[in-house]
C-alpha cells in the first residue's frame, strides 16, 4: 500500500494543538537561558546586551563546584541503586505469575503521585527515630525511592519485548539461571538499563525536595541554588547555572529515550 | 524403577493448570534412536507434554525418566534433552556463529575448536559462510535450521522439535520433513517430534502417538494406525474414514462376521480380544479399500448405493455414495486409471465392492 493509511494521514487541528502544547510547556523554562546572557543584574525587559559574565562567574565559585560533586555522587550511586532494584523488579513483574501483581505494581509507582514532601517528611522521621544523621547518604536513600518507578517503567517494555522462549533456550543449551541472565536477559534488555541509568540519573540530579529533607552538611546543586536566592544580585548566576543543568538533563533524557527507543516497538511486534 | 528397557518413559503423566486437566494419564515408552511424533490438533497438550519432558514444566503426578533416570528432580539444564522451539528462540543479540555455540561454554575448548565444531554444524545444516550472519537477517527455514545445528552440537540424547516445520510454506517445509528425515538418521538421536499435521507425522515417524485432550488414543506405527486404529476419534484424526454401525454373528481366525447396515454380511479385521458374537460395534473403511462400478461386480462383496456427488481431482476422483441405512454418504476414493469422460457427476445407482480385509473394527462400538 503506498498511500498513508487514514490514521496516519495529517490532522491540522491535531498538529496546531501539539505546537500550542510545546509552547506553554516550554516557553517559561526557555527565558531562564535567555536571562542568562544579559548583561544585567536585574531580571526584566528590555534585555541589556550580551554576556557570559554570569556562566564565567559560576566557573570560579568553589561551592558551585562542591555542589556538583555531591550532586553527581548521589545521582550516580542513585542510578545504578535505582535501575539495579528496577531491573529485577521489572523482570519479576513482566515474567512471573505473582498473585496480586496489579496492586502491587501500583504500590511500586506509587512514589510517581505522592507528594514529595509526605515522602521526605516520613523519610526524615524514620531515618531521625533510627539515629541515622543526614548526609548524601540519606538524600540518596529518597533519590532511589522516587526513582525507583521511572527505572521500572522505563525497563518493562523492554522485557515484555522479548519472548520467554528465549531465555527457556538458554537453559535448555545448559545454562543455569545466573549465567541465562548474563549471557541473554541482560544483553537483550541492556538499551533499557542504559536509558534507565541516564534517566534515573537526571531525576536524581534534578531532585529538590528529597534533597530538602534529607540533605546533611553537604548540599547538593538544586540545595545550593536555593540557598543562592536569597541574595538578589547572585542571581543572574543561578540563572546560568539552571540553564546548565536544563540543558544537560534535557540531553541525558533525549539520549535515553533514544537508546531505548526500538523498546515499544519491539514489544508491540509481539 | 526402570520397568523396561525404553529410552524415555513417560508413566502416568498428569497435569494440571489450575483446575485445567492439560495432560490426562499419559503414559507412552520411547525408544532409543526412534523418530517418535506426538499428534495431534491444536491444543490437545502436544506443547505440555514435550515442556514437561525438556523440564520447563513440571508434572503434577506421574514420573518421567530419560535413560533409566527419573527427571522430577532434574532442572532444564541438567537434561540430556535440546529443544528445538516452535518460535526457534534464536537469540537475536548473537550472530548465527555464536547462536550455535551457545550451549558450549561449559566444554571450555579453545575458540578455534569451538569454531571448528560450528562450522562442521554449518556444513551439516546446508548454511556454510552464515556464520558472520544477524540473527535477524535470516530467514524462518535459516532460523529453522540454525535451531538445530545449536541443539545437535551438544549431541544431546534426545532432541524435542515443537512443530519445527510448522510457520514455513509448504514447499520449504516438504523440503525440510526429508532434510529432518536424514539428519536423524545420520545423528542416530532421538527425535521426539510434534506437529498437528498427521501427513508430516506419517511421512517422518517411527511410531506416533495420537493425542487428544490430553490424552494418548494409540501409540503405534504409520501404518498401524491408518490401517488398525483403535477407535472413531484416530480413524477420523488420520486420512478420512468411512464408518458403518452392526452386529457381530461369529468370530473365527481373529476375523468378525458382522452384519452391518446397509452392506449386509461383512467379514472385519482387528478384532478386539473381548469381541463376542451378538455384539454390536462399529466398522470402519477407508475410501480407497471401495470400488465402485455401474455394474454388478461379479466377485467379492459388494452392496449397491447411489452415486450422489463426485470430484474429479485429475490423478484421482472422490464419489460419494448413498447407502441406504446409513447416516453419512459413503467416501470413496479411485485412482483415474482411465481417462476420464465427464460422465462421473451424473446421478445414478452404482455398486460398492470391496475386497476380504478391507474393513476393520473398531474398540469403542
Ligand atoms: N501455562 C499454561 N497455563 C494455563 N493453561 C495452559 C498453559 N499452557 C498450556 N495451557 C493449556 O493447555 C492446553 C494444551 O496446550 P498445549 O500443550 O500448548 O497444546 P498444543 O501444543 O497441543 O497445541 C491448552 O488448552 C492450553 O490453553
Ligand atoms: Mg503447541
Amino acid at each position: 500500500m503506498s498511500h498513508t493509511s487514514y490514521i496516519k494521514r495529517p490532522n491540522r487541528p491535531l498538529q496546531f494543538y501539539a505546537a500550542l502544547f510545546l509552547i506553554v510547556l516550554y516557553v517559561p523554562v526557555l527565558f531562564l537561558p535567555l536571562f542568562s546572557f544579559n548583561d544585567s543584574v536585574y531580571v526584566r525587559f528590555p534585555l541589556k546586551g550580551f554576556t557570559f559574565q554570569w556562566y564565567v562567574e559560576l566557573m570560579d565559585r568553589e561551592p558551585v563546584w562542591a555542589a556538583l560533586r555531591n550532586s553527581i555522587q548521589v545521582g550516580i550511586a542513585t542510578s545504578v541503586f535505582a535501575t539495579g532494584l528496577g531491573m529485577f523488579a521489572a523482570k519479576a513483574i513482566t515474567r512471573y505469575r505473582i498473585p496480586g501483581k496489579g496492586p502491587l505494581v501500583g504500590f511500586i509507582m506509587l512514589p510517581l503521585v505522592v507528594p514529595g514532601i509526605i515522602f521526605g517528611v516520613a523519610l526524615l522521621v524514620l531515618l531521625s527515630r533510627m539515629g541515622i544523621s543526614l548526609s548524601l547518604y540519606t538524600v540518596t536513600i529518597g533519590h532511589v525511592i522516587v526513582c525507583l518507578p521511572f527505572a521500572i517503567a522505563t525497563m518493562i517494555p523492554r522485557f515484555e519485548g522479548f519472548d520467554p522462549a528465549i531465555e527457556e533456550a538458554s537453559a535448555d543449551l545448559g545454562e543455569n539461571a545466573w549465567w541465562t541472565f548474563w549471557r541473554v536477559t541482560f544483553p537483550m534488555v541492556f538499551p533499557g538499563v542504559l536509558a534507565s541509568l541516564l534517566l534515573t540519573f537526571t531525576v536524581s540530579f534534578d531532585e529538590f525536595i528529597m534533597a530538602f529533607f534529607l540533605t546533611g552538611t553537604d548540599p547538593t546543586l538544586p540545595m545550593y541554588i536555593w540557598a543562592q536566592l536569597r541574595f538578589p544580585k547572585e542571581f543572574p548566576s543561578i540563572l546560568a547555572l539552571a540553564s546548565i543543568i536544563l540543558v544537560v538533563s534535557f540531553v541525558l533524557v533525549f539520549l535515553g529515550q533514544w537508546i531505548n527507543r526500538d523498546a515499544h516497538a519491539a514489544a508491540s511486534k509481539k | 524403577m526402570t520397568q523396561n528397557d525404553a529410552f524415555i518413559s513417560i508413566r502416568n503423566v498428569n497435569k494440571f493448570f489450575g483446575k485445567f486437566q492439560a495432560i490426562a494419564d499419559v503414559s507412552i515408552d520411547i525408544q532409543h534412536g526412534e523418530f517418535f511424533s506426538l499428534l495431534g490438533s491444536s491444543g490437545c497438550g502436544k506443547t505440555t507434554l514435550l515442556r514437561m519432558l525438556a523440564g520447563f514444566e513440571s508434572p503434577t503426578s506421574g514420573e518421567i525418566y530419560i535413560d533409566g533416570q527419573p527427571m522430577s528432580d532434574v532442572p532444564p539444564h541438567h537434561r540430556p534433552v535440546n529443544m528445538v522451539f516452535q518460535s526457534y528462540a534464536i537469540f537475536p543479540h548473537l550472530n548465527v556463529r555464536d547462536n550455535i555455540a551457545y550451549g558450549l561454554r561449559k566444554q571450555k575448548l579453545a575458540r578455534a575448536k569451538r569454531y571448528e565444531m560450528v562450522d562442521e554444524m554449518l556444513e551439516l545444516i546446508k548454511l556454510p559462510d552464515y556464520g558472520d550472519r544477524k540473527a535477524n537477517e535470516l530467514s524462518g527455514g535459516q532460523r529453522q535450521r540454525i535451531a538445530l545445528a545449536r541443539s545437535l552440537i551438544l549431541r544431546p540424547k534426545v532432541l524435542l522439535l515443537d512443530e519445527p516445520l510448522g510457520a514455513l510454506d509448504k514447499q520449504l517445509r516438504e523440503q525440510m520433513q526429508l532434510e529432518l528425515r536424514a539428519l536423524q538418521k545420520t545423528v542416530g538421536i532421538t527425535f521426539v517430534f510434534v506437529t498437528h499435521d498427521q501427513e508430516e507425522a506419517l511421512t517422518l515417524s517411527d511410531r506416533i502417538a495420537v493425542m487428544a485432550q490430553g490424552r494418548d488414543l494409540q501409540v503405534d506405527t504409520p501404518t498401524r494406525l491408518y490401517e488398525n486404529p483403535v477407535n472413531r476419534d484416530v480413524a477420523s484424526f488420520i486420512g478420512t474414514m468411512n464408518f458403518f454401525d452392526g452386529t457381530v454373528s461369529a468370530i473365527n481366525d481373529g476375523i468378525a462376521k458382522v452384519d452391518a447396515v446397509g452392506l449386509g454380511e461383512v467379514r472385519a479385521g482387528n478384532v478386539p480380544s473381548g469381541l463376542r458374537p451378538g455384539q454390536s460395534v462399529c466398522l470402519a473403511v477407508r475410501p480407497e479399500k471401495l470400488t465402485v462400478s455401474e455394474n454388478a461386480p461379479e466377485a467379492g462383496s459388494n452392496a449397491r448405493g447411489l452415486l450422489e456427488n463426485a470430484a474429479y481431482l485429475g490423478e484421482r476422483s472422490h464419489y460419494y455414495v448413498r447407502v441406504d441405512g446409513v447416516s453419512q454418504p459413503v467416501a470413496v476414493s479411485a485412482q483415474n486409471r482411465q481417462r476420464a469422460d465427464g460422465k462421473a457427476e451424473d446421478k445414478r445407482p452404482v455398486w460398492l465392492s470391496w475386497d476380504e480385509n478391507a474393513f476393520v473394527v473398531l474398540e469403542d462400538g
